[in-house]
């Protein structure tokens, strides 16, 4: 288990330097430099030239990685172009914990609904509660939060006005160690739209593979054993069947955090919360791209992190991944 | 034992004139036509694949290089009418001109837009699944046929892959493209890229990027599946009978691998189209005034308050469309019954 642990972190940090380079080679391939300003052309060369000096854009460009991959290690992402007094550090410090509790939120909805509603319909194989709920699911994997949200907004916001329209109901400031929201009714009213939102499609697939994946367990030799051994059905699915059959639920949370993290994306923006994703399409239109830069280079490694944590966590269940 | 080589000539049978086969992909097609779910989308789908070419006359235009008009949409997808801005459904204007689903904040037709975006989501689903299609099965059956040593550089290769998130890598491409069509014109190689992406409205480099970047699994599929069918005894026969392993893998793998990978990739098809709707919804997919259904909800959702049908308009045909793929994607995995079950 060990050997497999460290193959893995080992394997990790080639992929996070493969990150590092992409997002720099990119930024340098952007086309128009920081200092050339278009149809401003009252700074005279020799300024450009001191104020590349002084950003060591003059550099090899072998070099000015280097200076790259050392600010990154310190954890130092920058100046925003756009935002001129904030540094990128400081939008992701501001921005990054809201994201987090909207994505959290968003898992754990997927999770409580999904799974128990997977185990129900693949206990009722082929009767009508399965295919209503094999049905509903299919619909929640075709609804995307493009079109959730804004129908959400619509019934429950406009019309019947149980929830606010838009914001999130607590910022930074008040967050406990930075990223635990105050649990306050304004901060759960605002919450509930956007973590339906982005929980809906999720759930569904969960809902999906759970139900797959009880209904492979429940036909093995070894569940036939324990009913024909006398046990209550109950016994039977919670002691012996569950334990297996959530297995591969935890692959699928690798992808599902990726499906998180573009959520929040749509779902920021549409909800109008200031969290990483809408801090992102905003740098995107605004060509900020030290920002662009960061918040994907933040995202990557989160979900890199977040796929090897899952890999661990397989790997440590079902030992026969390790031996490979 | 002794074995006599024959041959080729003397071993090719006239099996086909023989026998009218009965091959898996005829008992799978039967088993789908029994799922009545799946048919009806496949209808649907049928439907739309007639409305994304018919939509307009371009594929008349490109033989006979008449101008473009509409011919299944009213009106042009960028066609302007300033005076009837917002205007509600069922409604006709002065010089005549009537929208069934009223019309968005420039003025433009939701209907005409609607469909004028099942082009821009169609054509992304089908070329991104082509594309990842072809790659993916031409490096799994390379993969999977060649030694064990080739065979595990390779899909440490796709492994290596895997790590990334594709999905950041996709967006930041996009970002890459953008910039660089913004700043337009560029020779060589990348100006003819940013020509063609331009002319096109957005869609090209959606296919590249989408396209370019989604055969992993694809690759990891056809593998498994070769790697099953290279022991079976057609292929030793094959090879008994001196065909070569360019013969071996078109003639006698790629057939059977293929039903099992094009049903995966039909899976992946609403998963494509969410893709070009996301992209487009956060102004990294399609250039306005290009139609598409994610920019038209992105461009709608915050006047929805006063014209909830230009935003419900498109978000239902994204809604049937993904429905539609997703139940015949399930009938198809279904119908072939293979281990891609259960996914």
């Amino acid at each position: 288990m060990t050997r497999y642990i460290i193959r893995r972190i080992l394997w990790f940090l080639p992929v996070l330097f493969g990150i590092a380079l992409v997002t720099f080679m990119l930024a340098r391939a952007m086309p128009g430099g920081p200092f050339d300003f278009a149809g401003d052309r009252t700074i005279p060369p020799s300024v450009v030239i001191n104020l590349e000096r002084k950003y060591h854009l003059d550099w090899p460009v072998y070099k000015q990685f280097g200076a790259y991959l050392w600010d990154l290690m310190r954890g130092d992402l920058g100046p925003s172009f756009y935002y001129r007094a904030l540094t990128v550090n400081d939008i992701i410090k501001q921005s990054f914990p809201v994201s987090l509790q909207l994505g959290v939120l968003s898992l754990m909805l997927a999770l409580l609904i999904g799974i128990p509603f997977g185990i129900y319909a693949a206990l009722r194989h082929n009767t009508y509660a399965d295919y209503s709920s094999t049905f509903v699911a299919v619909l929640g994997v075709s609804i995307p939060n493009i079109v959730l949200g804004p129908l959400l907004i619509y019934l429950f916001a406009l019309k019947l006005s149980w929830f606010p329209v838009a914001r999130w109901g607590a910022d930074y400031t008040q967050f406990t160690l930075g990223f635990i929201p105050p649990m306050t009714a304004k901060f759960w009213s605002h919450a509930a739209l956007p973590t339906i939102a982005l929980g809906t499609a999720l759930s569904a697939t969960i809902m999906r593979l759970t139900r797959a994946s009880v209904l492979e367990v429940i036909r093995e030799d070894y569940i036939r054993t324990a009913r024909a051994k006398g046990l209550r059905e109950q016994t039977v699915v919670v002691v012996h069947a569950l334990k297996n059959a959530l297995i591969p639920v935890i692959t699928i949370l690798g992808p599902l955090f990726a499906a998180v993290v573009t959520g929040t994306f749509v779902v920021e923006q549409i909800f109008g919360i200031s969290g990483m994703g809408q801090h992102f399409i905003d740098s995107v239109n605004n060509r900020d791209y030290p920002v662009v830069m960061g918040v994907t280079l933040v995202y990557s490694v989160l979900l890199v992190i977040s796929n090897l944590a899952v890999d661990i966590t397989y790997a440590w269940l079902d030992p026969r991944v390790r031996y490979d | 034992m002794t074995v006599e080589t024959t041959p080729p000539s003397v071993a090719r049978l006239p099996v086909e004139e023989a026998v009218s086969g009965r091959s898996p992909m005829s008992d799978a097609f039967r088993q789908l036509r029994k799922n009545r779910i799946a048919v009806v989308s496949g209808i649907f789908i049928i439907v739309l694949i007639f409305i994304a070419i018919f939509v307009d006359t371009a594929l008349f235009a490109f033989f006979t290089g008449a101008e473009t008009r509409p011919l299944i949409a009213p009106y042009h997808f960028a066609e302007v009418n300033f005076r009837y801005n917002n205007a509600p459904p069922l409604t006709t204007t002065d010089d005549g001109k009537f929208f069934l689903l009223g019309a968005d904040y420039l003025g433009r037709d939701v209907l005409s837009r609607t469909l004028y975006g099942t082009r821009v989501s169609l054509a992304v689903a089908f070329v991104a699944a082509t594309v990842s299609l072809i790659i993916g099965v031409v490096y799994g059956l390379i993969s999977g046929y060649s030694s064990t040593r080739v065979d595990n550089i390779m899909m440490r290769f796709v492994d290596f892959l895997y790590g990334f998130p594709i999905i950041i890598f996709i967006i930041l491409m996009q970002v890459y493209f953008k910039a660089l069509s913004r700043r337009g014109g560029g020779e060589g190689i990348a100006g003819a890229l940013i020509g063609i992406d331009n002319a096109m409205g957005g869609v090209f480099f959606l296919f590249i990027a989408i396209g370019l970047l989604n055969w992993l699994g694809m690759a990891r599929i056809a593998r498994g599946q070769t790697l099953s069918y290279k022991e079976k005894e057609f292929v030793e026969a094959a090879q008994a009978v001196g065909a070569n392993d360019q013969r071996i893998v078109f003639r006698h793998l790629l057939p059977n691998i293929l039903g099992p990978c094009i049903v995966y990739e039909t899976l992946q098809i609403p998963a494509y189209i969410f893709l070009e709707a996301f992209l487009s919804f956060i102004g990294l997919g399609v250039n306005p005034p290009t139609a598409s259904w994610g920019i038209m909800i992105s461009e709608t959702y915050q006047g929805m308050r006063v014209v909830p049908h230009s935003v419900f308009v498109p978000a239902a045909a994204l809604v049937l469309t993904t429905l539609a793929f997703n139940f015949l994607g399930d009938g198809l995995r279904d119908a072939f019954d293979t281990r891609l079950r259960g996914e």
